[in-house]
Formats: structure tokens, C-alpha cells, sequence
């Protein structure tokens, strides 16, 4: 028997973690995120993604060919509009009327209603100034393809993903954060004093339950008025702390009653530090557990919310934000832009919830070897 | 009938290790005969008993391809699956200990006993019911007829053991493996299920491997003994013959360790000194010195003739320390949507304990005795009474006081698993009390006293850096008792403070609880189950039943002259009590 410093449950879970491949490779990826995130953040990386670099929508690199005719060349603002959709049932229409726009007497050929546009000449001047460039003259030569693809205003794609990132991992984590930490306080109370605190904490719980959760998170979001990151990270954290709340509020229940907590009890150890000195590290695995599970959760209610504009305000970008743009270019045979967030988000969900699964058992104090 | 051969059993501990918890155990069971193995935590009895049935988890576990068990001739290990559950259940049956857990609580017993009967012996589900209720009746179930139809939580534990029995005897089985029985239940209802057991055996003609900790049990039921310990055989014979005269040091051991009721020598001879070393393996254990020298007073034992006669006089004339009067504990339990009706937990307690005294506290479960304890250091609020301590009453107080006054008395609870915080480190356990009353001037002097506390209960100070989990049962409840010692306590209460523990652990305890009381001039509430375990330490019992105290007197009087009927049945339950009262004499005729 030495005097060795023997390994504390912590240390202990670590080991149990590391002995699980899936969660250290699940963990690598996380890590990995956040550092993306911290990079970013710190403005180290793509604190140029708002520069338009190519032509609008420029696809993918690797996929030019699949994603249309003349992508490989630099597009033309009416050839690009009129490009041939294959999943547009008007397919047929548009191209008759293409046809008959290109007769060589131009546009004069449409029927106008006999409405003769008045800024007409001034258009026609401002144009002959500008060069035949047209838009693309004043940024220079911009490219035709990017790596992951370019947005409606030419952003890179990649980058914005990136940055989009930032946003709504930081709220994933702030917000089940906060969500987290008013779950326990409020289980802990409820379950460790019982009787009337736990009836009146209980009640606010149904309250909270029995409203639809998206109509919740509108009300929330009508009351706070202004858009921003912190705006939703309140929204999410003041609505999303139920689900901790009635399992802390469980462990609490069950482990006020056990000899330990009868133990501190008879050395006199106040009900505060009964509560988190005592209990608290015993069911900290449920905290932990349902932190990383909120994460998930609230970077894709990010999303939600971003889609339903109660999200980011315009000029911040998003995952969320993303996938609202793409709804649009999606009609448009545009995908790289929903297919590069949706796969930044499922990676990250993924690796998040293997992680979690790995932490509930290696964090159990009752699985031991 | 059953013959087991080198049986070697290996559990995976992590990934890839396996360690061997059987090493290489052989007996066999004639037919109509007990053969009980006996043996500790750990040794190994119960994981035997699992790889006859094949219970144990192929996943995790594997015999040794030398091993062989035949039954009938037929070898259990080489059968397929199917074909060892058909045998299984049918041939050979199993009891386990905790019939609570081993019921399912959502199905009637009847469908639970009928489901074994359709089963293996295809009985419709009429015939089924009709043989189900022969065998509640078989099995000493009154009213068989409505009980039928009850669910398990509506029977009391020793109904329930009933009921496993009858599930397990139902299809006549050659062989019935019976693993710790009756551990989980009350003395009185372990001695009836005993009985039942040995004539059940009489009538059917079965074979019994009896699997117990408890060597006292094995002189009533057992006709051979094999004593395990560590997944060796220590020692296999005749059960007179090995309980009389045993060969092997370990068994003569155990059966010095367990305090015997009406004996009461100055310190419980223990096995070895096995601090931190519980677990490990160890193919020789000698007996240690104290063995050797806890013998010597041992062979003049302090016995019922020669009682100490100062203990009545010291009780008398010291100042009582603490006056428990008419302590109460009752609750509302509601009936139907209005009424109510008043449970008495506790029902009128009245006692006083001197200083350097102890006050047994025996009963039964539900004879609110632990209701008491956690009563008096108001870990539960009291219905009514006083308890005067100091000629204060701590009842009354309030809690800002009452601070004070919990450096005083103190708890052992009964389980060290659960009672020490399984996320602090031993110093922490021990230097918190001593933070929160402001004892010693900083934490390196609280350190200090940690560490001298840690070796008055027999540990290393290197032992202030692990963690609860780290340490054996009986290691843990010497860290509790140290935590309650860091307060300096005039009085402790020991809820059932060794009744988690092993007999040989069981020993240790006691011996420093006396010692401490020696030493540090303690009081003990000393409340237990165990009439034997209670009258070794005790200068006053107090029995209780349901709540009341059915009898007061000094232990060796209690014993010697109950006074009470219940006393007597609880006197009478003790396993082995009359062998043990002949091997009392044995000593005593071989002293003169």
C-alpha cells in the first residue's frame, strides 16, 4: 500500500471514454469544431467570407459538369437565368418563349402592353458607362467555380459555412447552458425540498409543457422584440429547461433519502451544501449528459427559428439563415449551399450525440471496473 | 446425483482480462441429502451455484474446458441450450435470495406458478390452477384458496419465499439449489422457511444444495458441508463433523468470529488482520497472531455463570446521559378519499442510556427500532416524547442550537456502501465535519487529526487519497466510524452498523467499536436484528415489536430468563441456537 494518488471517478471516466473508439473519434470531431469556432471567432480564418469572389452561384469545383451547361465558362446574367431547369414542370413553356425571345429583333418582339419603359435610355446610358463588364467589371475577374460553390452574391460557400458555424454552435452551447443550469437549480429545489416548492415548481413546469413548443418559442421571441444571437440564446434556455428539470428533480428525489445525505445530515452540513456539495456531484452525469443532448437540439432549433426569420438578423450568418436562402435556390437546381450546412450539421449532431452516449456511460458512478 | 469436477469459472473483468473466481471446485450431492456450501462475499458459492443452473452470462464469463458437472450422469457443460433449459426447471429447480426481486410484481403468484407448469409439464391452464393451489398449501400458505390471486407486493417477504418455493418444487425437481434463502428475511421467518425446506425434502425426495454464509444455519439443515473461501474449498465433511471439529483453520475461524449468544468474551477472535488486502487472492490464509491470542481469553470465556456482575452496579449509579421518554413517531396513512388512519412507527419509547454504556435496540423489520435512532439525532422529525440529553431536550430546540448538540451524537449507518459520498475522497469525508464545526485552526492540523483518527480505526494514512470504492465493506464502515469520530461524539448510534458486513469483518468491527468504547468512554445505541450480534455488545437490550418495547433488561438476564413470549421466539430463531448452547457447554466442560 503506497500513498499513490489513486484515480479520482473522473479519471476514471476518462479512461472508460478512451477506451471507446467511436467516442474519441466523436470527440476528435467535436474538438475540432470548436476550434474551427475559436479560429474563426477570433477572426484567424474566413473573416473574409463576405467578399464575393466568384459569380453568382458558381457551383462546386468538382461538380461543374453535373451542375449544367456553360458552368465551365463565365456566365452571362441572361444565359444564367435562363438556363434550362430539368426539374421545372414549365420546362417546355419557358423554352418556347426563349425562342421567341430570340428572334433577332430583340426584346421589341415581346408584346408590351403598349407600355413604353421611361428609364429606358437612362439604362441603356448607364450600361454603355459601365462597360460592356456589365456587373462583374467592378471586383475584377471572378472565378467560375469554387471548392464547395458560391452563393447568390458570389460568397464562398465553404467560408460561410464556417462562419455560419460560429453562430450556431455558440448558441447550441450557450443556450443549453443556460437551460442546464436553470434546470438543476430549479430540480434540485424542487426535489430537494418537496411540499410546496416542489407543487408551485412543478406547476410552472406544466405551464411551460402544455404550450406547443414553437408557438413558445414565438411568444418568447414577441416579447424580447429584437433579433440577435443573445436573443436567441434567451428564447431557447428559457424554454428548454424542462427536460433537465424533471430528471434532476428525479435524482434529487431519490437520492435526499440516501444514507450519504442522512450522513452529511448528522454532521451537520447545511441544505445548501446538501444539495450541490453532497448530491450534486452524484448526479452530475444526468447535468452532463443533458447538456450535450440540448446542444443538439438547440443548434438545429437555431435552424428552425432562422427559417422562420424569429432568428439571426440579416447581415449575421447562420446554419439556420443557410438553409432559408436555400429554400429558394433549391427550385433553381442550386444545392451546394444546403448540402454544405446540412452536412456541417450532421456531422456535428452526430459526433455529439456519440459523444454523449459514451459520457452517460462512462460518467455513471454505478458502472465500475 | 450432482457431481462437479475442477469446476473453474473466469469473469472478463475489462476487454480482455479474465480473472479466475473459481479455482477448481469439486464436490457432488447424493440423493436426498443437503449438502451446504458456505462461504463469505466473494467466495465464489453463488457463481458455482449460477454455472450448474448455465445462468451465468456467456458474454462475460467462461468455464475452464477441464471443468465437468454431470447430473444423472449427464454432462451439464456439453449440453446445447435447449436442451440444458428443458433439465433446468424441470429437474433442477433454483430459490434465490430476494424473493422482493425475483417475483414479478405485475403478474399474479398464481399465473407465475402456473406459467411453470404449463411450461414444462403441459398442463392446461385449469389443471394448472388445480395444482397450483396443492402447492400453496404444500408450501404453508394459509388461505391458498384467495391468496391465489394476490400479487407478490401484497404478501409479506416470507410469503413470497413461500411462493418461489412452491414455483420452484412444482414440476418435482431431483435437485433444488437454494441460494441464500432466507438472508433477506426476518429471524423468525428464516427459521420457518428452514423448516419448510427440510420437510419438503423428507416428502419429495429431493436433493438440496444449500448455499449460505451462515454456518449456524448449516448444523439445522445441512448433512455435508463444503466451506469456500476466495473460490477454494477450504474444507469438505460431515456437517456435525466439520462444525465440531473442524480441520481447516478458516472454518474453525468463522466459527469463532460470530459472537454467540450467552457468551460473552472481551473481544471476538478475527481472521487475520487483512486491512486494505481484502479480495486479493490468496491461496494460504494463515490465522493470524490474534487468532492464536484472542483464543486464550476465549477458553475462559466470560460466560451466563461468570457475567460480569459491575455492569448492573455502573448502570445504577452513573448519571443517566441521555432520557428518552414516551418518543413517538406516527403517520397518516390515508384510507379511501376522507379518512385516515394513524400508523404507529414508533409508539411510547422510554429508555435512558449511561455514559460508556451500550443500549441494544433489537426487533424485527417494521419494529421501528432505526425509526428511534434516526429520531434522536432528529434525522426524523418525532411525533411526540422528549429526549433529554444533558438535561436539555433535544426535541424541543431549535435547530441553531441543536448544531451544537450534533457533535455529540453521532450515526453509523448500516450500509458503508451507501453511506459514505461516493464522490469524496477520505479526506474529504473526514476533514468536512471538522470544517463545518470550525474544529482545529486550519486544514493541515484538520489533516493531522484526520490521519491519527484514520489509525485508531486501523487504516493507513495513505488511505486519505482514495476513494470510497476503493475499500471493502468492513474498510468503509471503519472510514464511517471515523467520520463520526472526528466530532468527538459522547454518544453513537450504530443503526445496524455490521449487518452489511461478513462474519469475520463482522468481528473486526465489534472489536473496535469496544475498544473505541474503552478508550474514548462512548455510549452506544447499539440497534441490530441479530439477538447474538446485540447481546455481545450490549449491557442493556431493549426488544421492540411494532413499534413498542416488549421487554428491557440487562443482556445477560435477557437471555438467560426472557421474559416475553416474543423474546423466546426470537431467542429460539437464532440458527444453531441449541448446537451452539452445546458447544457453550463443550468449552466450559473441557475449561474445568
Amino acid at each position: 500500500m503506497t500513498a499513490q494518488h489513486s484515480a479520482g471517478l473522473w479519471q476514471l471516466a476518462w479512461r472508460r471514454l478512451r477506451a471507446d473508439r467511436w467516442a474519441m473519434a466523436a470527440l476528435a470531431v467535436v474538438l475540432a469544431f470548436l476550434l474551427t469556432l475559436l479560429l474563426s471567432a477570433s477572426g484567424l480564418i474566413v473573416a473574409d467570407w463576405e467578399q464575393e469572389v466568384a459569380v453568382s452561384f458558381a457551383p462546386p469545383g468538382w461538380a461543374a459538369a453535373a451542375a449544367g451547361s456553360g458552368a465551365g465558362a463565365p456566365l452571362n446574367d441572361t444565359d444564367a437565368l435562363l438556363r434550362d431547369n430539368p426539374f421545372d414542370p414549365l420546362a417546355d413553356d419557358l423554352r418556347a418563349l426563349r425562342s421567341e425571345l430570340g428572334r433577332p429583333d430583340g426584346k421589341a418582339s415581346l408584346p408590351m402592353y403598349g407600355v413604353t419603359d421611361p428609364l429606358a435610355d437612362d439604362l441603356a446610358q448607364l450600361r454603355a458607362a459601365h462597360g460592356a463588364g456589365g456587373t462583374t467589371g467592378a471586383t475584377g475577374a471572378r472565378l467560375a467555380t469554387l471548392p464547395f460553390g458560391a452563393d447568390k452574391w458570389g460568397h464562398d460557400v465553404l467560408k460561410k459555412t464556417v462562419k455560419g458555424g460560429e453562430t450556431s454552435v455558440v448558441v447550441g452551447l450557450v443556450a443549453a447552458l443556460l437551460a442546464v443550469a436553470l434546470g438543476t437549480l430549479l430540480g434540485a429545489l424542487a426535489g430537494y425540498w418537496g411540499g410546496v416548492v416542489d407543487a408551485l415548481l412543478n406547476g410552472l413546469y406544466n405551464i411551460f409543457t402544455a404550450i406547443p413548443s414553437v408557438l413558445m418559442i414565438l411568444a418568447v421571441a414577441a416579447v424580447l422584440q429584437q433579433k440577435g444571437v443573445l436573443t436567441i440564446v434567451l428564447i431557447l434556455g428559457l424554454t428548454g429547461w424542462t427536460g433537465p428539470y424533471r430528471l434532476i428533480r428525479a435524482e434529487y428525489l431519490k437520492h435526499k433519502g440516501r444514507e450519504y445525505v442522512l450522513a452529511a445530515d448528522a454532521i451537520g452540513a447545511s441544505h445548501w451544501r446538501k444539495m450541490f456539495v453532497h448530491i450534486f456531484p452524484n448526479v452530475s452525469h444526468v447535468a452532463l449528459v443533458q447538456l450535450s443532448i440540448l446542444v443538439v437540439g438547440f443548434i438545429k432549433a437555431e435552424v428552425v427559428l432562422s427559417f422562420l426569420g424569429f432568428g439571426v438578423p440579416v447581415g449575421v450568418v447562420s446554419w439556420g439563415s443557410m438553409l432559408n436562402e436555400a429554400q429558394n435556390e433549391l427550385i433553381l437546381g442550386r444545392w451546394w449551399q444546403l448540402t454544405a450546412a446540412a452536412l456541417a450539421m450532421a456531422v456535428l449532431v452526430t459526433a455529439f450525440s456519440l459523444l454523449t452516449d459514451a459520457l452517460r456511460d462512462a460518467l455513471d458512478p454505478k458502472v465500475k471496473f | 446425483m450432482l457431481e462437479i469436477r475442477d469446476l473453474r469459472v473466469s469473469f472478463r473483468t475489462d476487454g480482455k482480462h479474465m480473472a479466475e473466481v473459481v479455482h477448481g471446485l469439486s464436490f457432488s450431492v447424493a440423493p436426498r441429502s443437503t449438502v451446504a456450501l458456505v462461504g463469505e462475499s466473494g467466495s465464489g458459492k453463488s457463481v458455482s451455484a449460477l454455472a450448474v443452473m448455465g445462468l451465468l452470462p456467456p458474454e462475460s464469463t467462461s468455464i475452464g474446458s477441464g471443468s465437468s458437472i454431470r447430473f444423472d450422469g449427464r454432462e451439464l457443460l456439453a449440453l446445447d441450450r435447449s436442451a440444458r433449459r428443458a433439465l433446468c426447471g424441470r429437474q433442477i429447480a433454483m430459490i434465490f435470495q430476494d424473493p422482493m426481486s425475483s417475483l414479478n410484481p405485475v403478474l399474479t403468484v398464481g399465473t407465475q406458478i402456473g406459467e411453470v407448469l404449463r411450461l414444462h409439464l403441459g398442463m392446461s391452464r385449469a389443471q394448472a390452477r388445480q395444482r397450483t393451489l396443492e402447492l400453496l398449501d404444500e408450501v404453508g400458505i394459509p388461505d391458498a384458496a384467495h391468496k391465489i390471486d394476490s400479487y407478490p407486493g401484497q404478501m409479506s417477504g416470507g410469503q413470497q419465499q413461500r411462493v418461489m418455493i412452491a414455483m420452484a418444487i412444482a414440476c418435482e425437481p431431483q435437485l433444488l439449489i437454494a441460494d441464500e434463502p432466507t438472508t433477506a428475511l426476518d429471524v423468525t421467518i428464516q427459521q420457518q422457511i428452514i423448516e419448510l425446506l427440510a420437510r419438503l425434502q423428507q416428502r419429495r425426495d429431493m436433493a438440496v444444495l444449500f448455499i449460505t454464509h451462515d454456518l449456524g444455519l448449516v448444523g439445522q439443515i445441512a448433512d455435508e458441508v463444503v466451506v469456500m473461501r476466495h473460490g477454494h474449498v477450504r474444507e469438505t465433511g460431515a456437517a456435525l463433523d466439520v462444525l465440531q471439529q473442524p480441520q481447516d483453520e478458516y472454518t474453525h475461524a468463522l466459527l469463532r468470529c460470530r459472537p454467540v449468544a450467552g457468551e460473552r468474551p472481551a473481544r471476538l477472535p478475527v481472521i487475520g488482520d487483512e486491512l486494505l488486502n481484502d479480495g486479493l487472492e490468496r491461496p494460504v490464509v494463515p490465522v493470524l497472531a490474534k487468532l492464536a491470542e484472542a483464543q486464550a481469553p476465549a477458553s475462559a470465556p466470560a460466560t451466563l455463570a461468570v457475567a460480569p456482575p459491575q455492569i448492573g452496579s455502573v448502570a445504577e449509579n452513573a448519571p443517566p446521559l441521555l432520557v428518552v421518554n414516551n418518543l413517538s413517531k406516527h403517520y397518516q396513512i390515508r384510507q379511501g378519499w376522507w379518512r385516515q388512519r394513524e400508523f404507529r412507527a414508533v409508539d411510547d419509547v422510554s429508555f435512558t442510556l449511561a455514559r460508556g454504556q451500550t443500549l441494544g435496540v433489537v426487533g424485527e423489520s417494521g419494529s421501528g427500532k432505526t425509526t428511534v435512532g434516526l429520531m434522536l439525532l432528529r434525522l426524523l422529525q418525532a411525533s411526540g416524547g422528549s429526549v433529554q440529553f444533558d438535561g436539555r431536550d433535544l426535541l424541543a430546540m431549535p435547530a441553531s442550537e441543536f448544531q451544537a448538540y450534533r457533535r455529540r451524537i453521532q450515526i453509523v449507518f448500516q450500509n458503508p456502501y451507501a453511506s459514505l459520498n461516493p464522490r469524496f475522497t477520505v479526506a474529504q469525508i473526514l476533514l468536512e465535519p471538522l470544517r463545518i464545526h470550525a474544529i482545529g485552526q486550519n486544514d493541515a492540523q484538520r489533516l493531522a487529526m484526520a490521519a491519527s483518527l484514520l489509525d485508531k480505526v486501523g487504516l493507513p494514512a495513505s488511505a486519505l487519497q482514495r476513494y470510497p470504492h476503493e475499500f471493502s465493506g468492513g474498510q468503509r464502515q471503519r472510514i464511517a466510524i471515523a467520520r463520526c469520530l472526528t466530532l468527538q461524539p459522547e454518544i453513537l448510534v450504530c443503526d445496524e452498523s455490521v449487518s452489511a458486513l461478513d462474519v469475520s469483518v463482522q468481528a473486526q468491527v465489534l472489536n473496535l467499536l469496544k475498544d473505541l468504547q474503552q478508550e474514548l468512554g462512548l455510549s452506544y445505541l447499539f440497534i441490530s436484528h441479530d439477538l447474538a450480534v446485540v447481546q455481545y455488545m450490549s449491557d442493556q437490550v431493549m426488544v421492540m415489536q411494532q413499534g413498542r418495547v416488549v421487554e428491557m433488561a440487562p443482556a445477560d438476564q435477557l437471555y438467560r430468563q426472557p421474559q416475553q413470549a416474543y423474546t423466546r421466539a426470537l431467542l429460539a430463531a437464532i440458527p444453531g441456537h441449541g448446537h451452539r448452547l452445546a458447544r457453550g457447554e463443550t468449552a466450559t466442560t473441557k475449561l474445568s
